[in-house]
This record gives structure tokens, C-alpha cells and sequence, in this order.
């Protein structure tokens, strides 16, 4: 444990722009955790009278056509972004990973029939699936979760079935089955923390995907409905006032939007080089 | 023969997403038949469209109906226009068709070149540039990078015409041959409507290229420097080849096979952000009609765009994988 | 073209003496890797000479500096590799001042190499015919049109079955033998003065070894054309080779006319390698390992002799430089400062 801390320690100072980006990340969390308590306006307070006002010292961010201050909305939304991210990711990564595990481990016709299951789902332009699923279950944000989760299934599928395959006769395995471990304790406690590294990397890396996934939903309508503040539903709200030249009203949103993105992506990379320098591009 | 077979291996594809299009739309949460009827219907006229439909029947028999249906091109009748889907999706399909080549065409044509100099000059701008490119690019969201161009371009240059669709209100589109705007006003010598026509394409197709450079210039520069470090190179340069020919031939041919595995990725993220910059450049394709059906509710088009999307996708990987069995003999001879 | 005697006369200028005596000529040859754990002191003082039609063998440990010695020849080391003394003289050329167009005319021409697993040393998605006819189209000997059959002929030559359609195969079509014919007929197509040999046999069977060495050897003898091998193999040195070097950490310890090395070893590693080798004592038991490791080239304070501090008759001296230079009979040279007696 100690000579990853210092590993990691030694890969974030050769990286000022990865740890940097560990610290956006916490600052994100905070946001999200926060929220509106630390906004200085209510975010779904309308005020006509000030509506489509540039950025200025009451209004750091300006405000959008109903006169709600935009940079209260962004803060807000950071707690539905982040948690809809993290509770897809989390869906993704738990029954992808253990689905791929098992299969893995097991083979046989468990491994053909997540193998199909899987296959199924990349047989598909995963956005255009993500909006089939939402219009099937239902347009709300819980159904975001799930589209973006399933859409996300396969990666982890696929990357802790690699691994278990490559394990399944290693040593300690061995030894564990020779102990008298269940099948299931094998794959819970000896496979499961042995993919972890691998799976950190792709966690990160996923949740820039998922964030983009669902603001992309919420642009093009679906999920997330006015007056709820979201990134990607602002951008679509800001969208006609481009033309007009209105620009703060997407831009902003789309701002930060992009910077959770890049942060995720930095975050992803560093871990990768902190894992397995061997990956590094 | 290769591409009998390949055929062959996309058919448990397409049965999938044909099973999964089934699911989608008949084994939604609540009555299916009140879906496909609207939500203005009445009782009396849902039973009637669940009776129409089928749905009152089980489950097996409605999915080899549907698929009967399938067979014979029927995807269902639109409830807010009244047409059959599959009419407007063919309509329509010309549009996305070129918009998504043309951003494919401008990504390759960058990334390729952008890959192949960074991998030759390690540490260079361009190298430098590359990476950054490569990292960056990822995490631009497809819809505000087309807002963002279309702020710059349209409002604050001026350059661009403003994002209203194929073609400006001034123009007709030209005599339907390939239904590509650019091919037949080329084919009827028309060049006005050809420049109209690519003006508009211009930004919208841009956007789609800045999604997709990303990750082609990131796979090409780093299956370049490894093309360019392995051993057959040093027996390349050991025999004084000409550096054109070890560059070119040599080196590019080999690295060109995870480009070409890459694509298939591209792919899947193009036809998403298809429906995306539809919907910023207003563009009359199948993207912006499955999202005006799904505004209004309308579930026909919806479950036919995805099913048309998949299957595409699927013939698409398809090419790919010809295309890959082209380039590497491996492939081809080892079966 | 290629009579004895003769120059050369190549596009750019560039001129090589075939006839030349020595036609190799490496002198005091130093080189270093920069690398990020520092610089490694990879070759120093490296000096022989090779004469026309002769095979010589470089041999020694992994790591003595022996695949170095021949990449710097051909100019073909990485980018991390700078020299910094002496010369290199082929045919009258000096190798290190040539620029790169200039040393792209030789090789392969004049100056050729082949490598050790010769099947990922070509290219896996060309046919190896079309590989040969690439280097025959650009050292200009053959048209475009009679380049696919000279080709062929060059197959026909590496003995390789049914070369004309064989000529249309893959290098993952082939077995390591017959991908390292192909590696000696894109190397011989241009009837070369110099062939160089990286380790062309490890890693093949032990009767396809003796084959290829056999067609290298036979091909070397009918066109009067020099030979370096590199290998770590004693034994394969001594059976194929007019002459040994024996490199030990990036030096050369001794050079000699392959009876009198075995005959009369006068430096102590040299003695060692030779108890290493099967075949070079009478009994297996016999078979000793050579104590110590290689001393890390990374140091700066790196003794005059690399092999003292394994060596069991250092001395004091040893440590001082320089490293003497002791030339005994019959082109037999020797660096150090106490060799092993004269052999009875």
C-alpha cells in the first residue's frame, strides 16, 4: 500500500496537470455535495425583469432568458451531473465487473450467454441505443441512469472477463479453491481486488463518457425537464439565445461541462500511468 | 467467399438488435398499445391500436409478425405526420448519409497526417500538438462545440450562412440522383447549388470531425511509433531503402490496421453525434426526425431509426472488417 | 562489376573501393547510449579490421557490445546512441563523417546485414518477393519489369522450393528457416562486399543452423565477399571463421586466427569462454561457468580493463590505465596487462 501511495505520489509530481486534475475533481465533489447551499441565488428563482443580462459583478455567469442567475443553476447541476455519473458508473462497473468475472472464471455457457448479451449491446451505436432505452422506459432521469449504466455494461464486461480468464489457473487461485472456497467467495475476494487497478482507470475514464452521455439525453430533450438545472438542458436552453448573440446562456454550461469531461479524462490517464506505466501513450 | 462468411458472422448482430428493437417498444413499462395510440387518445381508440397493432396478442406471435412486417420494409405509420416511417427515413437518410461522410472524410484527412508527422518528429509542435488534440478532443461535447462554432462563425464572422438546414431558402435542391447535394449538383453542373450546398455542410460537418479526430489521431500516431520502432523497419533502413518508401509503404501500410479497427469505434460515436448536430444545424435528417418524434411521443419512428442506425452500424463494421482483411493477408490466409 | 580489385562507382558520387586493404577498417571506436538512468558507456576503443573475402567472428556474453559494434557499421542504432571517437572505414569510405543519403547507397548495396528471428524482421503484409525486388529496384540494378524475377532467381539461389510461387508468400506463411533465406537474399541480391551476421542462427533448430551457416559460407566463398558474424556461440565461431575477436563489456580482449585462440587463449576471459563452450573442452563435467557479472556501463569509474574485478589475476596494475595493447604473433592481439602464459 505504502509503495503506491509513493508511486503515486511520485507519478502526480512529475504531473502537475494529472494532479491538478485530482483537484478539480475534489472541487467538483464539493460542488456537488454543497450545491445550492452555496449558491448565491436560488436556482429556480426567476426574475423576468433581469432576464438575458450579461455577465457582470451580481452575476457572475449572467443570467438566461427567465431571469435565473446562471452560475446558481451551474452549481446546482453539478449535483445532478455528478450523481447521475457516478450512479451509472457504479450500475456499469458492479454488474459488468462480477458478469465478467463469472463468466470469465466459469466459462461454459455462462461465458457464451454474457458473451451474446454483450455483444448485443455493442451491436448498437451506443447513444442512439441510449435514446431507444429512454423513450421505452420512460422519460425521466432514473431511466438516464440506466441507459447510460447498460450502454457502459460492456466495457467491464469485457475487461474483467479478460482478466478472469487470464487468473483463473493462477496460483493463489489454486490455493484458494484448495481451501475449500465457494466459487463465488473465489471470485469476490481473490479476482475482484486483482482487477481493481485496471478498473480504476476505466471508472475515471467512464465518467466523462456518462457525463457527456447524459447531457447529450437532456439536450435533445430527454431525462431531465425545464425548470430542473442540468448542464446539458442549460446548453439547449441557451442554444436559440446563440443566434442572438446571447452567448453566456450556453456557453458557461457547456464550460464547465467540458472541464468535468477533461478532468475525468486527465484523471483516467494519471491513474493509468500510476497502475501501468507500460500503458502509457 | 471471405465476405460470404463475414455476412454469415454479422448474423447474430442483427438478430440482436432486431430482438432488442422488438423489446424496446413492445415490453415497455405500462400499456404499449396507449404509447402507439398518443397521448390524446381515448380508451376506445387505444383498444383499437392495440388490437391493429397486435398487442393483444402473446409475445412470440407479435415478435414473427414484427418481423414479417420487417421483411416486407413495414416500420410502422408516424402518428404526427400519418406517413409510413419507412418513406421518411429513406427521404431522409441522404441527408445524414453525407453530413456523417463528410466529417469522416475531414477527420481522416487531419488525423492521418496529424498521426504520421507527430510520430516522425517526437517532440515537435506537431507532436505536441497532437497529443493535445488527442487528449482534448475527447472531452468535447458534440452539441456545444457546434453551438460554439456556429457563435463564431455565423454571428461574430459572418462567414458561415446561418444553421438552417441543407440548403439557404434561395436555392433548390438539385435533381435526385444519389440524393448527396454535393454529387448531383456536381452531376448537373450546377455550380452555385454545389457551393450553397457546402457551405452550409461546412460547419456541421466540422463539428462532426472535431469529435472523431480525437481518437484517429491518437491511434495513428501511436501505431506509428510503433511501426516505425520494429525490426522490419531496421532491415528496411539496413537495405538503404528511400525514406518515402519506408515511410509510405512500409511503415504506414502496418500501422494502418489498428486505424482501420479504430473506425469501427469512430463509428459508433458518429452516428450518435449525428443526432446531436442535427439538432444544433437544424439538418432534415433521420437524427433530428427521431427527435421530433420523440418530443411528440410518436413511437414508430423512434423504434425505426433505431433499428435503421443499428443496422447500419452493423453493415458498416462489416466494411471494416473487409476493408481489414484487404490490407493484413494475416487475416485473409490464416482461416 | 565485382572483380577483385575494383571501384564501385555508386549514384551521389559515392565510391567504394572492393579491392581495399583492410576493406573494413573499425579503429578506436567509442560509443555511448544516453539513457534516463544515465549514460552508458556502451563500446570504447573498439579496433580489427576485416580483408576482403575473409569471415570474421565477434564474440561474447550478451551485453558485451558485439550487436552495437555491427549496428554502428551499418549506421542503423538508435537515436540514443552517440559516438565519440574513432573511425570507421569501409572501402575507403569513412562510415561516421557519410551522410545519410550517401550511407543509404552502400547499404544494402555494398554493405549488408541480417539479423537475428528473421520473421519479425520483415515485413508480415508484403510478400517476401516483392521485399527482394524493393531492394533491387533501388540500388538500380534491374528495371522495373525484370525485377520480379531477379526475385525469383535469388530465391532459387537461398535454395528456398518452388521459388516462383513461393515469391508470392507472406513471412508468417514461411518457418524461421526459410524467413532467414529470404533475410540472406534481400541481403546478397546486390552481391554485397560485406555481409554482416547478427546472431542469424539463434533461435533455429540445430540442423537448420548448419544449413544456413552452410548457405551463408557457400554464397560468402563464391562471391569473394567479407564476413562478421556476431555471436555468443564459441563453438559456431570456430567452425565457420578464419578469425575470432572477443568482445567482453563494450572492449576487445583479444583477436586471433581461430586455431591459434583455441590453441593458445592468452587472456583470462578468453580462457573462460573457451572451458564455457561444449565442444571446446573433452568433457562435459569439465564445463565451467565464467564467475562475476558484467560491471554496470553506466559508471564513470569504469577500470582501464572491464573484466579485472571478475578476473582472478588482477593485479594492481590492472587497475591503472592505459590498458596495454600487446601484439603477439601472426595477427594475434591481445589487451592485458597479465595473460595467461603461452600455451606449450
Amino acid at each position: 500500500m505504502n509503495q503506491i501511495l509513493r508511486h503515486a505520489r511520485y507519478v502526480l509530481g512529475e504531473n502537475p496537470v494529472t494532479a491538478a486534475s485530482f483537484g478539480m475533481f475534489a472541487l467538483f465533489i464539493i460542488a456537488a455535495i454543497l450545491g445550492p447551499t452555496i449558491a448565491p441565488y436560488d436556482p429556480l428563482a426567476s426574475n423576468t425583469a433581469q432576464a438575458l443580462a450579461g455577465p457582470s459583478p451580481a452575476h457572475w455567469f449572467g443570467t438566461d432568458q427567465l431571469g435565473r442567475d446562471i452560475f446558481s443553476r451551474i452549481i446546482a447541476a453539478t449535483r445532478l451531473d455528478m450523481g447521475i455519473a457516478l450512479s451509472s458508473v457504479a450500475l456499469a462497473f458492479g454488474v459488468g465487473t462480477i458478469a465478467g468475472l463469472a463468466a470469465g472464471y466459469r466459462g461454459g455457457w455462462l461465458d457464451r450467454v454474457v458473451g451474446r448479451i454483450v455483444d448485443t449491446i455493442m451491436a448498437f451505436p451506443l447513444f442512439v441505443l441510449a435514446m431507444g432505452i429512454v423513450a421505452a422506459l420512460g422519460n425521466n432521469i432514473e431511466n438516464i441512469i440506466y441507459a447510460t449504466a447498460i450502454i457502459n455494461l460492456p466495457i467491464y464486461a469485457r475487461l474483467a472477463r479478460a482478466e478472469a480468464n487470464v487468473r483463473r489457473e493462477a496460483g493463489f487461485v489454486e490455493a484458494a479453491r484448495l481451501c475449500g472456497n465457494s466459487e463465488t467467495r473465489i471470485v469476490l475476494t481473490q479476482l475482484f481486488p486483482n482487477v481493481m487497478p485496471l478498473m480504476m482507470v476505466q471508472i475515471s475514464l467512464t465518467l466523462g463518457y456518462a457525463i457527456l452521455n447524459a447531457a447529450g439525453l437532456s439536450f435533445i430533450g430527454l431525462g431531465v425537464r425545464p425548470p430542473t438545472p442540468e448542464w446539458g438542458i442549460m446548453v439547449a436552453e441557451g442554444a436559440s439565445n446563440i443566434i442572438s448573440g446571447e452567448w453566456w446562456v450556453a456557453l458557461f454550461p457547456g464550460l464547465v461541462l467540458m472541464a468535468a469531461v477533461f478532468c475525468f479524462n486527465l484523471m483516467g490517464d494519471g491513474l493509468r500511468d500510476i497502475v501501468d506505466p507500460r500503458r502509457r501513450t | 467467399m471471405i465476405v460470404l462468411r463475414r455476412l454469415v458472422s454479422a448474423l447474430p448482430s442483427v438478430i440482436g438488435v432486431i430482438i432488442v428493437t422488438f423489446l424496446l417498444t413492445r415490453a415497455l413499462p405500462g400499456d404499449p398499445a396507449a404509447y402507439f395510440a398518443g397521448p390524446a387518445a381515448t380508451q376506445q381508440a387505444i383498444d383499437e391500436v392495440r388490437h391493429q397493432l397486435g398487442f393483444d396478442r402473446s409475445l412470440p406471435v407479435q415478435f414473427v409478425d414484427y418481423v414479417k412486417h420487417l421483411a416486407q420494409g413495414d416500420l410502422g405509420t408516424s402518428l404526427s405526420t400519418g406517413q409510413p416511417v419507412i418513406d421518411e427515413l429513406i427521404t431522409r437518410l441522404p441527408a445524414s448519409a453525407e453530413l456523417t461522410l463528410l466529417g469522416l472524410l475531414l477527420a481522416v484527412a487531419v488525423a492521418l497526417p496529424l498521426g504520421i508527422t507527430a510520430a516522425m518528429r517526437p517532440g515537435s509542435w506537431v507532436d505536441h500538438s497532437c497529443r493535445i488534440v488527442a487528449t482534448a478532443g475527447v472531452s468535447l461535447p458534440t452539441f456545444f462545440t457546434g453551438l460554439l462554432l456556429v457563435y463564431i462563425f455565423y454571428y461574430l464572422m459572418g462567414w458561415a450562412p446561418a444553421p438552417l438546414g441543407r440548403l439557404d431558402v434561395f436555392y433548390t435542391a438539385p435533381p435526385n440522383w444519389t440524393g448527396f447535394y454535393l454529387i448531383d449538383s456536381l452531376i448537373a453542373r450546377d455550380w452555385e447549388t454545389f457551393t450553397a450546398a457546402l457551405s452550409q455542410l461546412a460547419l456541421p460537418a466540422f463539428t462532426m470531425a472535431l469529435f472523431s479526430l480525437a481518437p484517429l489521431a491518437r491511434v495513428t500516431r501511436a501505431s506509428m511509433l510503433a511501426a516505425l520502432g520494429s525490426e522490419f523497419i531496421r532491415t528496411a533502413r539496413a537495405s538503404g531503402l528511400s525514406r518515402m518508401r519506408i515511410v509510405y509503404v512500409y511503415a504506414f501500410r502496418n500501422a494502418m490496421l489498428p486505424v482501420i479497427t479504430t473506425l469501427g469505434m469512430v463509428f459508433s460515436f458518429l452516428l450518435g453525434a449525428n443526432v446531436l448536430v442535427e439538432k444544433v444545424f437544424a439538418w432534415p435528417g433521420i437524427g433530428s426526425y427521431a427527435i421530433e418524434a420523440l418530443i411528440a411521443s410518436d413511437y414508430a419512428p423512434v423504434q425505426g431509426f433505431v433499428l435503421t442506425m443499428a443496422l447500419l452500424y452493423v453493415l458498416l463494421n462489416l466494411a471494416i472488417d473487409l476493408v481489414y482483411g484487404l490490407v493484413d493477408p494475416r487475416v485473409r490466409l490464416e482461416a | 562489376m565485382n572483380d577483385a580489385g575494383t571501384i564501385v562507382e555508386l549514384r551521389r558520387g559515392v565510391r567504394i573501393d572492393r579491392g581495399r586493404t583492410p576493406l573494413l577498417a573499425v579503429d578506436q571506436l567509442s560509443l555511448e547510449f544516453r539513457t534516463r538512468s544515465g549514460i552508458v558507456r556502451a563500446l570504447e576503443n573498439i579496433s580489427f579490421d576485416l580483408k576482403r573475402g575473409e569471415t570474421m567472428a565477434l564474440v561474447g556474453e550478451s551485453g558485451s557490445g558485439k550487436s552495437v559494434t555491427a549496428y554502428a557499421i551499418m549506421g542503423i542504432n538508435d537515436e540514443a546512441a552517440r559516438v565519440t571517437g574513432g573511425s570507421i572505414v569501409f572501402g575507403g569510405l569513412d562510415l561516421l563523417s557519410a551522410d545519410r543519403k550517401t550511407l543509404d547507397e552502400i547499404r544494402g548495396r555494398e554493405l549488408a546485414i541480417i539479423f537475428q528471428n528473421p520473421r519479425v524482421a520483415l515485413n508480415p503484409i508484403r510478400p517476401i518477393g516483392q521485399q527482394i525486388a524493393d531492394v533491387l529496384l533501388r540500388h538500380g540494378n534491374v528495371t522495373a519489369r525484370e525485377a520480379p524475377d531477379r526475385a525469383i532467381e535469388m530465391l532459387a539461389k537461398v535454395r528456398i522450393p518452388d521459388p516462383k510461387r513461393r515469391a508470392a508468400a507472406y513471412p508468417f506463411e514461411l518457418s524461421g528457416g526459410m524467413c532467414q533465406r529470404v533475410m540472406i537474399a534481400l541481403a546478397l541480391a546486390c552481391e554485397p562486399a560485406l555481409l554482416i551476421a547478427d546472431e542469424p542462427t539463434t533461435g533455429l533448430d540445430i540442423t537448420t543452423q548448419a544449413v544456413i551457416m552452410d548457405l551463408v559460407a557457400e554464397l560468402a566463398a563464391s562471391q569473394h565477399m567479407a564476413t562478421l558474424l556476431i555471436t555468443h556461440d564459441l563453438g559456431l565461431a570456430s567452425e565457420y571463421c578464419d578469425r575470432i575477436a572477443v568482445m567482453h563489456a563494450g572492449h576487445i580482449v583479444e583477436i586471433a586466427r581461430t586455431a591459434d585462440l583455441f590453441a593458445n587463449p592468452r587472456h583470462p576471459y578468453t580462457a573462460k569462454l573457451i572451458a564455457a563452450t561444449p565442444g571446446g573442452v573433452d568433457r562435459l563435467d569439465a564445463l565451467t561457468s565464467i564467475t562475476g557479472n558484467l560491471p554496470d556501463l553506466r559508471r564513470n569509474n569504469l577500470p582501464p580493463c572491464r573484466y579485472s574485478e571478475r578476473c582472478e589475476r588482477r593485479a594492481a596494475d590492472c587497475a591503472e590505465p592505459p590498458l596495454p595493447r600487446r601484439a603477439l604473433s601472426d595477427g594475434h592481439v591481445l589487451f592485458c596487462q597479465h595473460p595467461l602464459p603461452e600455451a606449450p
